[in-house]
């Protein structure tokens, strides 16, 4: 006979549940208030996209692509594409490479505003969640424009784009991010600098640097604890060599490196470089025709391919097998949220539970992206 | 490093461990299963490897007759080179051992590549299903797979195969 023990008690957070992002469910071991140990429990909306791929043409799956991570759909389409092209060694016009670079930093900066703004709500600030989703409103106005879907866009094919720029796309670009980059300082007079919101957020569910690389963790995450580490930069895809920006890290302003205040701010930084980035390709984008270098029939010969491109959550990879028909053999996508999560059991125990759910929400998982 | 200084260092240590294959890409190398988490240990301690990031664990079916494959997609963050390792599985019997506790990804990479394909990684602490139902039947992503017809009284869709693709 075991030891009863009083204060031991399994609680159960989610599946549905507000806080947990999605469809996601937390076996927390908790003694009182304190926590012992999470499982996370996943593939509560595993839909096969791998065991899909493979049997779909390998444009098909672009599609599927834009419904694992649906927060930053063209950030997914741009991972495939790029490693598909780099399977298939097909060079894209520059005209493309602008579009793409344009779209996904539109979508990385949408993804962090939707990503900070229900950070907010998750440790009880309800109005910066409205201001942000009023701004990410106007990016994804900025895509309906462009290609006529508001999350699932399909935009990105291989060796082109589906839909050329609107005549006056820069215009319109530029005049969001004349209206956005201001916003920046008054999101951080609402939420960053906010008493409560710093004493929830500091010195909690600190990650330190060499747990989060064995962890797998990437992205903003890992640049929070102080790695200076950005796909963007250090494996340059596309054309992202071209322009100049930096890598904010954490730097621990008010409490340790790679606490939740680190994570969280080094997302709202990766905003106002993402607009710097906006603003050189719209100066830079050159003419000319986006349907020409699009393949007529997709049959990669055979080989394998991993690429990895940076994603708003990190470093979203995948892995390719083709067996020269037009069926992708394999499709691995290797998520940057699905290792995000894996470090939760890690770096919450001997927290709170009502700091379980910020440290949960600093980490910035999409479920769609984690089961597939 | 290049892959072929990576790959000579291993065989030096690890005399022949290394497996010849004429289909695999330049970066990718064959290591045979037998002695796989002492090399693992090696890749990520030796400070000329240092292969500190496990960015991808990938399982493959090779095909009706041919062996499973887990492929390693390993980074070093500190010398920036990168390189893939193939270990390939008897079908009948596919296991390996763990590298979970090297990298802590490996847990849930291996816990998921176990889901798919079956493979067993022996040594690993907590190895049971991740994504499918625990009582899901079969190995998904094998190229010989069978759907269950039924899961709790709920009947499972197949998958429409097209006939020919040209």
């Amino acid at each position: 006979m075991g030891v009863v023990q009083a204060d031991q008690m399994t609680l159960n957070i989610g599946p549905q549940h507000p806080s947990t992002h999605g469809v996601l469910r937390l076996e927390v071991k908790t003694d009182g208030e304190i926590v012992s140990e999470i499982r996370p429990h996943i593939g509560y909306l595993h839909r096969c996209f791998e065991k899909h791929s493979e049997n779909v043409t390998y444009e098909q799956v672009i599609p599927f692509t834009d419904r694992c991570d649906y927060l930053a759909s063209m950030n997914s389409n741009f991972g495939y594409v790029v490693a598909m092209e780099e399977l298939m060694e097909i060079k894209v016009p520059e005209r493309v490479e602008y579009i793409r670079v344009i779209m996904g930093e539109l979508n990385r900066i949408a993804s962090h505003l939707l990503g900070l703004g229900t950070y907010g709500l998750d440790v009880g600030a309800f109005t910066p969640f409205l201001y942000m989703f009023r701004d990410r409103e106007r990016i994804l106005d900025i895509f309906e424009y462009t290609c006529g879907a508001r999350l699932l866009y399909n935009y990105m094919w291989v060796g082109g784009v589906s839909h050329d720029l609107p005549h006056d796309f820069e215009k319109i670009c530029i005049g969001f991010i004349d209206y956005f980059e201001p916003k920046i300082k008054e999101y951080n007079e609402l939420l960053t600098y906010n008493k409560i919101f710093i004493e929830r957020t500091a010195d909690v569910g600190v990650l330190p640097a060499d747990v989060a690389v064995s962890y797998g963790v990437t992205g903003p995450n890992l640049r929070g604890s102080g790695v200076k580490w950005d796909v963007r930069k250090d494996e340059p895809y596309s054309i992202y060599d071209r322009f100049d920006f930096d890598v904010p890290t954490g730097t621990g302003q008010f409490g340790t490196i790679g606490d939740c205040f680190d994570r969280y701010w080094v997302r709202m930084l990766e905003m106002k470089e993402s607009a710097k980035i906006l603003r050189q390709a719209l100066k830079d984008i050159p003419g000319g025709d986006v349907y020409q270098a699009l393949p007529k029939k997709i049959r990669p010969p055979k080989g394998s391919v991993y690429r990895r491109t940076e994603s708003p959550r990190g470093d979203l990879g995948y892995y390719i097998v083709s067996d020269g028909t037009p069926v992708a053999s394999r499709v691995k996508m290797r998520s940057p949220a699905f290792t995000a999560l894996s470090v939760l059991d890690e770096i919450s125990r001997g927290w709170m539970i009502s700091d379980v759910i910020a440290i949960l929400g600093s980490l910035d998982i999409v479920l769609g992206e984690i089961d597939r | 490093m290049t892959t072929a200084e990576i790959k000579a260092a291993i065989e030096q240590r690890f005399t022949g461990s290394v497996v010849e294959n004429e289909d695999l890409s330049e970066i990718q190398v064959e290591l045979k299963g037998d002695h796989w988490l002492e090399i693992a240990t090696f890749m990520k301690n030796d400070p000329n490897l240092c292969f500190d990031q496990l960015e991808c664990i990938t399982g493959f079916d090779t095909g009706e007759e041919g062996p499973l494959q887990t492929r390693y997609n390993l980074h070093s963050m500190e010398h920036r080179h990168k390189i893939e390792v193939v270990i390939s599985h008897d079908r009948k019997n596919p296991k390996v051992a763990s590298i979970e506790q090297l990298w802590r990804i490996g847990d849930w990479f291996e816990r998921e590549t176990y889901d798919m394909f079956g493979i067993v990684y022996e040594g690993h602490r907590d190895l049971r299903r991740i994504l499918c139902p625990d009582d899901w039947e079969g190995w998904p992503l094998r190229k010989d797979y069978e759907g269950q017809e039924t899961y709790h009284g709920i009947v499972v869709p197949k998958i429409k195969e097209e006939e020919e693709w040209e």
